[in-house]
């Protein structure tokens, strides 16, 4: 029932802010708005979709791990809910350097969304509302409320769109298409028509998944199994890691072969991406196979990853086959890969087209520049991935909320977290595709290491208020152990004695000609802060994550010091503020391209206008001696 | 912001008799209008048309003019610009210049045209660079490296450079990204090399930059030798007239000559210096230590050696700097009767390289040119001049393609993708991690990239993307 003009209903709950979606960034964002003392509202199309992970069955891997665990040292949920809820755990890249070490674990899915959805259920201030969202309302240039589908309307003073996929929301596969969101679910197919009427301009991007078959069809025989690291190490800082010492299940890996790839090239025309039924733009990162196969045609086999979608489930996730080819062609494309010769497909793969927004529209607190209290997170701003979008609702949410405290909103720049590149690449730089976070993406990697995330965000996540004081003294006391173990050890002379020669021979490491400190030792490559145990008499006993912040700041200094001084200069071009007032078309020599990002995106500083694309070097000197005269 | 309209003579002032008046900014066309007369007003005539016209100071015609008018943005500054075509001589030229410069127009800056011209992004740095090495280089060498580099040879080379750099750089951090999918394995060894042959590469191309300041700025030649060996005489013959003082007497040059010649294209900067010797005379002693200070800073060492006079321990002392420099002992006065000759000389040298300070790293002698001259026969000039370009033109040099680094921006920046480099290598011996060698390949990619004035952008992302098969 739609309520006719002039009889519309209001909700008089009077609630401060208004999430719309309930994904992983709306979860964060609801959770940090109410958290923060504020009566807030979370809509979902769907309530039974709460937390959903409609693709890969896992959180974290590469980047995506340090986002989580950034998140948790703010104060987020998602490392607690994946605690207590995976199956699999893997620290990847062991093998190298600290800075690129990744958590990755396997969830089980729905006791993922069970145990988030309980979160938001036990939450004060929070209540949950199962309503598709049609407008904003806005009055001068500020939002004053969401209008639901029914037309009833609810005010509130802030609001943060999580809308994830569903926004006008297609699944594709062969020429099949369904107007919905993700697993089948609604979509949201009015609400781009407001965005659009306040001004906003939508991009369309597309994505897509596997497909899902049925364990009891798969030959394991014919794969290699992928067992979970042996110790687990647990994603939030606040995780007792005892406790994650669980019976892990496996992972299979296989490859697809010659006659997989003829199978898809024979049938390219039928695939929608080719044929141009799909118009939205895909990830470079994700490719569907059919991309891949065309993509690098020199490659004979591609990896695939059998992933167990949770423990009460037979479905498995088939990675790295994500494909909008018709069913028939899904069916023959799998068979031919050893081990799923008889498989049989729950769901089929598809590729899905949604809605999202050019993040350059967003200030660098994820509120919208010209409108006043609107955030958003997520999917929505152009993104990827479960971790990305909590990281981003998170902040939404913690900024939303400042806006009503009257408080200067939270900005992470890139030197202090994964979480501030996400955000500033999204509102900087020009994007054509869903933006995945990467290693490679952060310039001072080796100081935003999943290691000390705590070290780097708890302060700021207790200064917001969703650390807790008791949370906040532990980490005060871990840096304080730290420093004390570094200094010490830097004084700890090492002889020539047997023993210490002895060691070093048995660790394949020179022996020493005159003595030196154990920090020194510490740094060859070869050795490590725990290798030298036994020629540490007066050792203290420390915590293992003490113990690995000491080993890793000694032993990369030299490198940590040069990256600091680097971040110096970043600072110092950051700080280089631009002045909100500036008339780019004043200055005359600014080539045009760059005039009109530099009016778009008015950036807040020389640095976030070098990052710029279309902003040469050479734009930016001219914007510095304009800026000095 | 407006920009102030300048005015310059953009050609080099020559006894030609032609000259160009540059004149460009927002009032470019309404200066020349004040001071032009012809069948249309330059404001309203079309851009890139040539008109016909007179140039008038008052009520006084200076000149019979051809102006090119050429609107902005399609002109070298990227401004209004306007040239005129003088045909009076070098003093009407003049005239011409500060007619306009009378009427609206300031005094451009040297380099100010292709500063601007840089500023409306018209150019690249390393372009901007050359066009003022253009405009200030000296002799053919220098200008044709020059103009090579403004066509942009200079960045293909380190455009080559870095797309090395970045496709190991992206393979590492694909691996990183997707390291089920991507193996390091056994990567290091087939890094190190590609990164010592890139090492190599920077390296030459830093070599070159000193090639570039001799051929824009001239080779620094130092003439050493004892009292009256003949110094002054062969500065003479080189410059052919009487410049220093030539005098029986030894220690006549108590100060240092400087004089500039051209040889085969190359700019010799001569110092002539004070005999170097042992003596007790005050002003003598200043003259010898300014010699040897001298000596230390030249590109060329011309040694003169009295071949009518035994060799004696200032000769030692002089010889021994032969082996830091690049050096030519001329055995002068061969005209008289010979008291030493080339092999007697080289076996000296033999002796003073094995009894030298700090012999213990002893390596190979540097093989050092002796020639046979007169200089008051200008015997062995031709030989010599032959070897000063063997010296510096030397075969792996050719002037046609060879990009040369003259600017000492430029030259740092090579100096830091260098250092990069070679912190590579060393994370790779030190059996560091890879991640370790990506933040070091970046430097050198940002390094190098400053040259050309290119920003990393998405650089890096592209290139991971389009090279290696990622992902889910």
């Amino acid at each position: 029932m739609k309520y006719s003009a002039g009889s519309v209903w209001e909700n008089k709950d009077k609630y401060d802010i208004a999430v719309v979606g309930a994904g992983h960034a709306g979860c964060e964002a609801a959770l940090a708005a109410a958290r923060l003392g504020f009566k807030t509202i979370m809509f979902t199309v769907s309530v039974d979709s709460i937390a959903m992970m409609p693709c890969n069955p896992n959180i974290g891997g590469t980047s995506k791990g340090h986002l989580v665990r950034e998140i948790d040292a703010l104060g987020g949920e998602m490392g607690k809910v994946i605690d207590r809820t995976f199956i699999q755990s893997k620290m990847l890249n062991r093998s190298k350097g600290p800075a690129v070490h990744s958590l990755r674990a396997q969830a089980d899915k729905s006791d993922y969304n069970r145990a988030m959805r309980q979160v938001l259920e036990g939450q004060e201030n929070l209540d949950i509302r199962q309503m598709e969202i049609t407008d904003i309302l806005t009055e001068d240039g500020h939002v004053t409320g969401v209008q639901a589908y029914s037309g009833a309307i609810y005010r509130c003073r802030a609001i943060v769109l999580c809308t994830g996929t569903y926004l006008k929301a297609r699944c594709i596969y062969g020429d099949v298409s369904t107007y919905t969101g993700p697993n089948g679910l609604q979509s949201a197919n009015h609400l781009t028509d407001s965005l659009k009427a306040l001004g906003i301009r939508m991009y369309r991007f597309k994505t897509g998944t596997p497909a899902r078959i049925d364990r009891n069809s798969i030959d394991f025989t014919k794969m290699e199994e992928q067992k979970g690291d042996e110790r687990v190490v647990p994603f939030s800082f606040t995780t007792d890691p005892e406790k994650v010492q669980i019976d892990q299940v496996s992972c299979w890996l296989t490859y697809t072969n010659e006659k997989t790839h003829e199978i898809i090239r024979a049938n390219l025309d039928r695939s929608p991406l080719f044929s141009g039924a799909i118009e939205g733009t895909g990830p470079r990162y994700c490719p569907s196979i059919e991309d891949k196969v065309v993509k690098f045609p020199d490659k004979d086999r591609h990896q695939v990853f059998i992933e167990p979608e949770g423990i009460h489930t037979n479905e498995m996730y088939v990675g790295g086959m994500s494909s909008s080819l018709p069913e028939d062609v899904q069916y023959a494309m799998y068979r031919s890969v050893p081990g799923l010769e008889h498989a049989k497909i729950v769901r089929n793969a598809y590729a899905i087209e949604y809605d999202c927004i050019d993040a350059r529209q967003l200030k660098s607190t994820l509120e919208f520049k010209n409108i006043e209290g609107l955030f958003s997170g997520g999917q929505f701003n152009g993104s990827s991935g479960y971790e990305e979008a909590a990281a981003q609702g998170l902040l939404a949410g913690i900024n939303a909320a400042r806006k009503l405290q009257g408080k200067e909103g939270i900005v992470i720049d890139r030197s202090q977290g994964y979480i501030g590149v996400l955000i500033d690449d999204l509102v900087t730089k020009e994007s054509h595709e869903p933006y995945r976070m990467m290693t490679s993406r952060a310039e001072y990697r080796l100081l935003l290491r999943q290691d000390n995330a705590d070290i780097r965000l708890t302060p700021l996540g207790h200064e917001i208020g969703l650390i807790d004081d008791e949370r906040y003294k532990r980490l005060l006391k871990k840096e304080k152990m730290i420093e004390e173990e570094i200094n010490r050890v830097s004084h700890v002379n090492v002889g020539t004695s047997d023993k210490v020669q002895k060691l070093l021979e048995s660790c394949g490491s020179t022996p020493l000609n005159s003595g030196t400190t154990l920090a020194e030792l510490i740094r060859r490559p070869e050795l490590s802060y725990e290798k030298l145990a036994e020629i540490d008499e007066k050792r203290p006993e420390l915590p293992l994550d003490v113990i690995e912040q000491v080993d890793i700041n000694i032993k990369y200094d030299g490198y940590i010091k040069r990256q600091m001084r680097q971040v110096e200069q970043f600072k110092k071009m950051e700080s280089r503020k631009i002045p909100n007032n500036i008339d780019y078309d004043k200055i005359e020599s600014l080539r045009i391209e760059a005039r009109q990002k530099l009016k778009e995106i008015r950036p807040l500083s020389i640095g976030q206008a070098s990052r710029i694309s279309g902003v040469s070097p050479a734009d930016v000197s001219v914007l510095l001696v304009y800026l000095k005269q | 912001m407006k920009k102030e309209t300048i005015a310059a003579i953009s050609t080099g002032m020559s006894n030609s008799g032609i000259g160009i008046v540059r004149i460009s900014g927002d009032e470019a066309f309404e200066v020349a209008d004040r001071v032009y007369r012809g069948k249309h007003k330059l404001s309203q005539c079309g851009t890139h048309t040539i008109q016909y016209g007179y140039i008038w100071d008052n009520k006084e015609v200076i000149d019979q003019v051809l102006v090119m008018v050429m609107k902005a943005p399609h002109t070298f500054t990227g401004e209004d610009t306007i040239e005129i075509d003088c045909h009076g001589g070098t003093f009407v030229v003049r005239r011409v210049l500060e007619a306009v410069l009378k009427n609206g127009a300031r005094p451009a800056e040297p380099g100010e045209f292709t500063k601007r011209a840089f500023l409306n992004g018209k150019m690249d740095l390393s372009q901007a660079e050359a066009v003022i090495d253009v405009i200030t280089s000296q002799n053919d060498y220098a200008l044709k490296s020059s103009i090579s580099q403004l066509k942009g040879s200079l960045k293909n080379r380190i455009n080559d450079i870095r797309k090395r750099i970045i496709y190991h750089t992206a393979y590492i951090e694909s691996a990183l990204d997707d390291p089920e999918h991507i193996s390091l394995e056994g990567y290091a060894d087939q890094l190190r090399k590609d990164a010592l042959s890139i090492t190599d590469e920077i390296g030459h191309l830093i070599d070159s930059a000193d090639d570039g300041r001799i051929m824009k700025e001239g080779i620094q030649t130092v003439i050493i030798g004892k009292p009256n060996a003949g110094k002054s005489s062969l500065l003479n013959v080189l410059t052919g007239y009487d410049r220093a003082i030539v005098t029986d007497i030894e220690g006549t040059t108590r100060d240092v000559l400087e004089e500039q010649i051209s040889l085969h294209g190359l700019n010799l900067n001569i110092i002539d210096t004070a005999g170097i010797r042992e003596t007790d005379d005050i002003i003598e002693r200043m003259g010898v230590d300014k010699a040897e200070q001298y000596a230390e800073n030249a590109d060329l060492l011309i040694c003169v050696v009295d071949a009518s006079r035994q060799l004696d321990e200032n000769d030692d002392r002089i010889l021994q700097f032969t082996f830091h420099k690049k050096s030519i002992i001329l055995l002068n006065k061969t005209d008289l009767e010979m008291a030493v000759n080339v092999e007697e000389i080289v076996n000296k040298l033999i002796t003073l390289w094995k009894t030298r300070e700090n012999s213990i790293n002893s390596g190979k002698m540097p093989e050092i040119p002796v020639i046979m001259i007169s200089a008051k026969e200008e015997k062995g000039i031709r030989e010599f001049e032959d070897k000063v370009k063997e010296l510096f033109l030397h075969g792996d040099i050719s002037f046609n393609d060879e990009v040369f680094i003259t600017n000492a921006r430029q030259k740092s920046d090579l100096k830091d993708a260098m250092d990069s480099m070679k912190k590579v290598l060393k994370s790779i011996d030190d059996g560091m991690p890879e991640d370790f060698y990506s933040i070091d390949l970046m430097d050198a990619y940002e390094a190098l990239g400053r040259i050309t004035g290119e920003a990393v952008g998405e650089d890096l992302i592209n290139e991971i993307f389009s090279r290696f098969c990622m992902g889910k």
